[in-house]
This record gives C-alpha cells, sequence and structure tokens, in this order.
C-alpha cells in the first residue's frame, strides 16, 4: 500500500516537474494568440530565457537575478514579435521562426563565447538555483506554484476583466476594436509582452529549477508541445492546463516505460509516447476529437484604414 | 511605435523593389551580426574576411560550399512552391529525413542486386515518393480537414524525428553497431563523388530540380492554377481549380524536393542511414526561400550564399576558437527575420529616399 502510494506520489510529482514549463508557456502563448498574434516562437523565447536565467545566475550567483534576466531576455524578443507582426504587419509565422533559429544560434555563440564549455553554463550550486520550497523529493519550487496560479490568472484576466474582453475582440475582430476607439496595436502589444513574461519564466524553470544549468537546445520542442497545449485545449487556459498535465504525464510515464515489457503489449516504444502530444493534438486538428477553433484574426495583420 | 504610412511617399521603383529592397535586408542582416561579433570580442572584418576566404578560398572550399547549396537548393524550392500556393511548407526538416528514410531503404534493400544506373534512379524516386508522402498528410489534413498547415507541418517534424530515432535504434542498426546506423549501401547505391569532396552528383539534380520548378510554375496549365491559388484562391475556383487537389500537387512538389536532401547526404555523403543528416536545412530553406524571393534562379543564388557561409562560419569557428559554427545559425535566424517579418522596415526610408531625388 505504502509502495503504492509514494508510487502515485512520485509519478505526480515527476508529472508536475514537467508539466511547470509547459503551462507557463501555454499560458503565455495563450494571451497572444487570444489576442491575435500567432505565436511559433515560443520555443525561441524559453531558450533564451533559460539561457540568460543560468548565466546571469552563475555570474552573479543570485537565482532571482537570474529570473529576472530571463524574462527581459523572453521580453526582448517577444518586443521584437511585435515590432514584426504588429508594427510592420510582417507575417506572424516567420517572425516565430526566425526568433526560434535566432535563440537556438545565438544562445550557444555567447555561451561559448563566455563561459568557453561547449554552450553549456557551469554547472548552478546553492542559491544560483530555484530550491523546493516544502518537498525536497517533488523539486516543488516556486515557478511551479506561479505555474498553477498562472492557470486561474489567466482565466481570471481573458475571461473576467475589461482588458480580457478586449483582448478577446481584438483576436476575433480588430476592425470592430479600432471602431470603438482603442488601439489594436496597443492591445496586441499587450498581449505579446504578457506571452514574454511567462515564456521568460518557463525558460528560467528549465535551466535554474529544474536543471542546474543551461545546455544547447534544452528547450527540446517543449515551446511546440506548448503551442499543441494551447490547440488541444481550445484556446481556454483550463482545458490548456488540462493538455500541459496529460502530456507532462506522457512524458514521466515514458521515462518510467524505458524498456520495461508490459504484459500482452510488449515493449512501447518510448519514441511513440513521445510523439503523442503532436499525434493527439493532429487528431484533434483533423476534427476526430471535437473541433479547434482558433481565434477568428489569429495571424492576420491589422491595417487600418486611411 | 508606428511605423509610417506606406503610401505617404509613393511606391518604389520595380528595380529598388525587386533587388535593393532585399540587398538592404540582408544588410541589416549582417550589420547585426556584425555587433553580436564584436560584442564577442572580435573584429568583425577580420571574421568576415576568414569567412570568405573559408567559403571561396580554395577549390576545396568551393567545392564544400557547392556541397552545403545543394542541401540549400533543394530545401529552398520546397518552401518557395508552396509559398506560390499560398501554403507555408515548415515540414521540410520532417520532409528532407523521410525522403533520407525513403531511399536509404530503397538502397539496403535493392543494392546488392541491382547495379548503379538502375539503383540511383529509383532511389531517388523513393526520396522523392517518401518526402511527398510525409507532406502529403498535413497537406490533406488542411484540404480536407481544415486543420492549419502551419502547424501541422510543425509536428510532423517532431513525429518524423521520433520514427527515425525508433528505426534506426530498434530496426535498422547495422548489427554489431554501437551507433544508431544503418549498414553501409553497396557502391551501386553510392553517388559518384566530385574531386574526392562530399560534392557529388546531387549538385545536377539541384540545377536540374530549379528548372523543372521555374518550367511547372510559369509554363504549365498546372503552375499557373497553383499561382493563381496562391494569388487569389476564390478566382482560382471561378476558374475551375480544384483546391484540395490543387493543395495536395503543391504540397507534394515540396515534400519531394525537400526529401532530396537525403540523396545528397545519404547517397552522396554518407552511404549509410544515420541521424540528423538534415539537421538545420529544412528551416533554413525558409530563409532561402524568402532571400530568393521564391524564384527558382534567386533560390539558387540564395542557396549559394548560404552554402559559403556554412563553409565559411565552419573555417571561421576553426580559425577563431570563441566563435562557433552556430554563429552561421544567428545568420540564418537574422536574415530570416529582416527578408522576412521585417521586410518592410526599410520601405518607409528608401521611399522617402526615392521621394526626394524625383522632387
Amino acid at each position: 500500500m505504502d509502495e503504492a502510494f509514494s508510487f502515485v506520489f512520485l509519478m505526480l510529482a515527476s508529472t508536475l516537474r514537467v508539466a511547470t514549463p509547459l503551462v507557463l508557456c501555454a499560458m503565455g502563448g495563450l494571451f497572444s494568440e487570444k489576442g491575435g498574434i500567432v505565436d511559433v516562437g515560443l520555443e525561441g523565447k524559453m531558450l533564451m530565457a533559460a539561457f540568460f536565467a543560468a548565466a546571469t545566475s552563475a555570474i552573479t550567483g543570485s537565482a532571482w537575478a537570474g529570473v529576472a534576466a530571463a524574462v527581459i531576455a523572453a521580453e526582448a524578443l517577444a518586443l521584437l514579435h511585435g515590432l514584426a507582426c504588429v508594427t510592420y504587419r510582417g507575417n506572424q509565422v516567420v517572425s516565430g521562426v526566425a526568433i526560434n533559429i535566432l535563440a537556438a544560434g545565438l544562445t550557444v555563440v555567447l555561451g561559448t563565447a563566455w563561459f568557453a564549455r561547449g554552450g553549456q553554463t557551469p554547472p548552478l550550486v546553492g542559491d544560483q538555483r530555484l530550491m523546493p520550497i516544502f518537498l525536497p523529493e517533488a523539486g516543488d519550487n516556486i515557478l511551479v506554484y506561479v505555474a498553477l496560479l498562472s492557470v486561474p490568472f489567466t482565466w481570471w484576466i481573458i475571461a473576467r476583466t475589461r482588458f480580457g474582453l478586449r483582448l478577446r475582440a481584438v483576436g476575433e475582430m480588430p476592425l470592430a476594436v479600432d471602431a470603438a476607439g482603442l488601439s489594436v496595436a496597443s492591445l496586441r502589444y499587450r498581449a505579446v509582452l504578457l506571452c514574454g513574461l511567462f515564456a521568460g519564466l518557463a525558460g528560467a524553470y528549465l535551466s535554474i529549477g529544474q536543471n542546474a544549468g543551461f545546455s544547447r537546445d534544452m528547450t527540446a520542442g517543449q515551446g511546440f508541445i506548448a503551442l499543441a497545449a494551447i490547440i488541444f485545449g481550445k484556446w481556454r487556459a483550463w482545458p490548456a492546463f488540462g493538455a500541459c498535465l496529460i502530456f507532462g504525464l506522457l512524458d514521466a510515464v515514458a521515462i518510467r516505460l524505458q524498456g520495461v515489457r508490459l504484459p500482452g503489449l510488449g515493449e512501447v516504444p518510448v519514441q511513440l509516447i513521445q510523439a503523442m502530444p503532436y499525434l493527439l493534438t493532429m487528431f484533434l486538428l483533423a476534427g476526430f476529437i471535437g473541433r479547434a477553433v482558433a481565434p477568428k484574426a489569429a495571424g492576420v495583420p491589422y491595417e487600418k484604414e486611411h | 511605435m508606428r511605423a509610417p504610412r506606406r503610401s505617404s511617399a509613393g511606391p518604389l521603383p520595380a528595380w529598388a523593389e525587386v533587388a535593393l529592397l532585399p540587398l538592404v535586408n540582408i544588410a541589416l542582416a549582417f550589420i547585426v551580426v556584425g555587433v553580436i561579433v564584436a560584442i564577442i570580442g572580435v573584429d568583425p572584418f577580420h571574421a568576415l574576411r576568414l569567412l570568405v576566404v573559408g567559403a571561396l578560398g580554395s577549390w576545396e572550399s568551393i567545392g564544400y560550399t557547392l556541397y552545403y547549396a545543394t542541401n540549400f537548393t533543394f530545401t529552398g524550392l520546397a518552401v518557395a512552391v508552396a509559398f506560390h500556393a499560398g501554403l507555408f511548407n515548415i515540414g521540410g526538416e520532417g520532409q528532407a529525413y523521410l525522403g533520407g528514410l525513403g531511399c536509404g531503404l530503397a538502397i539496403l534493400a535493392l543494392d546488392r542486386w541491382l547495379p548503379a544506373w538502375l539503383m540511383v534512379p529509383i532511389a531517388i524516386a523513393a526520396a522523392a515518393l517518401f518526402g511527398a508522402a510525409w507532406a502529403a498528410v498535413p497537406a490533406w489534413l488542411q484540404a480536407w480537414r481544415g486543420s492549419h498547415i502551419v502547424i501541422t507541418t510543425i509536428m510532423f517534424n517532431f513525429v518524423a524525428s521520433a520514427l527515425m530515432v525508433y528505426l534506426m535504434v530498434n530496426v535498422l542498426i547495422a548489427p554489431g553497431s554501437m551507433t544508431p546506423q544503418s549498414r553501409g549501401f553497396a557502391p551501386s547505391g553510392e553517388l559518384p563523388a566530385i574531386a574526392g569532396l562530399p560534392l557529388n552528383l546531387s549538385l545536377a539534380l539541384a540545377l536540374a530540380c530549379c528548372v523543372a520548378v521555374w518550367v511547372f510554375l510559369w509554363h504549365t496549365p498546372w503552375g499557373y492554377a497553383l499561382r493563381t491559388m496562391g494569388h487569389n484562391p476564390e478566382a482560382a475556383v471561378y476558374a475551375g481549380t480544384n483546391l484540395r487537389r490543387m493543395t495536395m500537387l503543391a504540397m507534394c512538389f515540396s515534400g519531394a524536393l525537400a526529401g532530396f536532401v537525403g540523396v545528397n547526404e545519404l547517397m552522396g555523403v554518407h552511404h549509410r542511414i544515420v541521424l540528423d543528416f538534415q539537421a538545420g536545412y529544412g528551416f533554413a530553406g525558409i530563409a532561402v526561400a524568402l532571400m530568393g524571393r521564391n524564384h527558382p534562379l534567386g533560390v539558387l543564388l540564395a542557396a549559394l550564399l548560404f552554402g559559403a557561409l556554412q563553409q565559411g562560419g565552419a573555417e571561421l569557428a576553426f580559425e577563431i576558437p570563441t566563435i562557433t559554427r552556430e554563429m552561421v545559425v544567428v545568420i540564418q535566424g537574422l536574415i530570416i527575420l529582416f527578408s522576412g517579418a521585417l521586410a518592410h522596415l526599410p520601405r518607409p526610408w528608401l521611399q522617402l529616399l526615392f521621394a526626394r531625388r524625383a522632387s
């Protein structure tokens, strides 16, 4: 009995540990997408934030300085995305792809130049990391709780505040928002910056919370899994949170199942479980599991008439 | 943060639109690269000289440049063809991966029996087929189920990667091998190398693809229908085009082109199936297509530039230890940014310039 309990506890803990960056990223992405700005660049923002968090923490010795640097780095890329998508009405997907590639390259280039460890930052110890608060074996650092709180926060902002109403409007029909005398650009910039904030926290969690340092490409597609979670949650906060938990659980299961033979099934390929978030999202998008409808104006630059 | 109105200074002359604006965009990207290099503590002009010499300084380096350019041509053309149909294919990465699997499987199955003149065309066809098939699923989902092709092609990149790791580790790994790679191809499954370099006959295939894409897009009724769909889907329907079939055609063509990266890498260089041979080329194809303005000739020129960057970057990283090969990735990202997402950034300045000259 005790064993079963501790198994369940450990599974839950590792699910939450894996899901935390997904949840933060998904909530950030939700703000952006709700405001009509498609964000393929979540991955890049998270990666850049992870690098600057670890680098700053290694140099200053303070995890908090690392978190601040992570947010600033992600916000810088968010502003760039805003500049390209809102001000210069560029292609949002192209901008997102550019940010991903830029982050993948720049983190290694700067990391190698500054630390000469093949793109890695020095290993972080003690106060350079965010430490677990209550349960050392669960790895529950502050950002885990921030992630859990970010869901009701996001839901409340989007569903219950004036800003949220306007944000949704700007993602569905910017013309109406413009006609009502509100600035489409200002609303969209705020959406993009909120997204940067959360992506920054997700990056900090990866490099100075979950791990003890930055390694190249450490996001490993999690930004895209977060994007999948948004779609899987049909652009709503709580269902997206649920999707993140499912994807986190899949990951925890994949680690446990490595090399294990299941009765009747044989060995389940770990790669299949790892591909599940993407496959499930494809099935959903194909309309086999309900229907996922994006905000109507997502991806479309708004051109003010004059 | 408001961009100056586009209409304030009148349109740009055609030559500025086609040639000057893209050059200014690339110049901006390189200025930012120079700043980054300076931040690292290296003289940007010294780095540039090393890069150019590394890419073009000897016959050997030119050979490497052309070999890299071959890959960039394939993925650049792939993005360009889809783009003409109004489709954004970011799945080049996965399609290239599966293309390699296709030609690899064909060779592993047949290389002991077939002579090279039969084996090579079959393997090339298999690469095209597998690449096209991997693009066909997102295309089908877009055409019949209305799911967005950008998202589905991204997802398929990850699925391709998981599939390949599974196949290489569990199925195709050569007996007794420690690393996940297949057995070596028999000589009939190898493309002849040029002058002992990685450069091989795939270069000819790439050039043929450029011509084929040009003929297809601008000199066949399908190409005309495809471009019509890209410009104005409603007009295409009115003209009798079946948008679903055209979506499938465009994406399959695109996927097949990306799949040829497998031909260059596996049949030309590695002579076996390996993991991650396609890494980065699929995404770089977006930059190549953007820079080449989606025209085969432009793609070819952009691919040459990217090949030179790849080769020169490797030499640069060799000469200056503080600079890594990833500097090339940074340049690619910045080119996508400045000639794609921020393409309109310098427009107002140029318009002002031309308006002042006219008055």
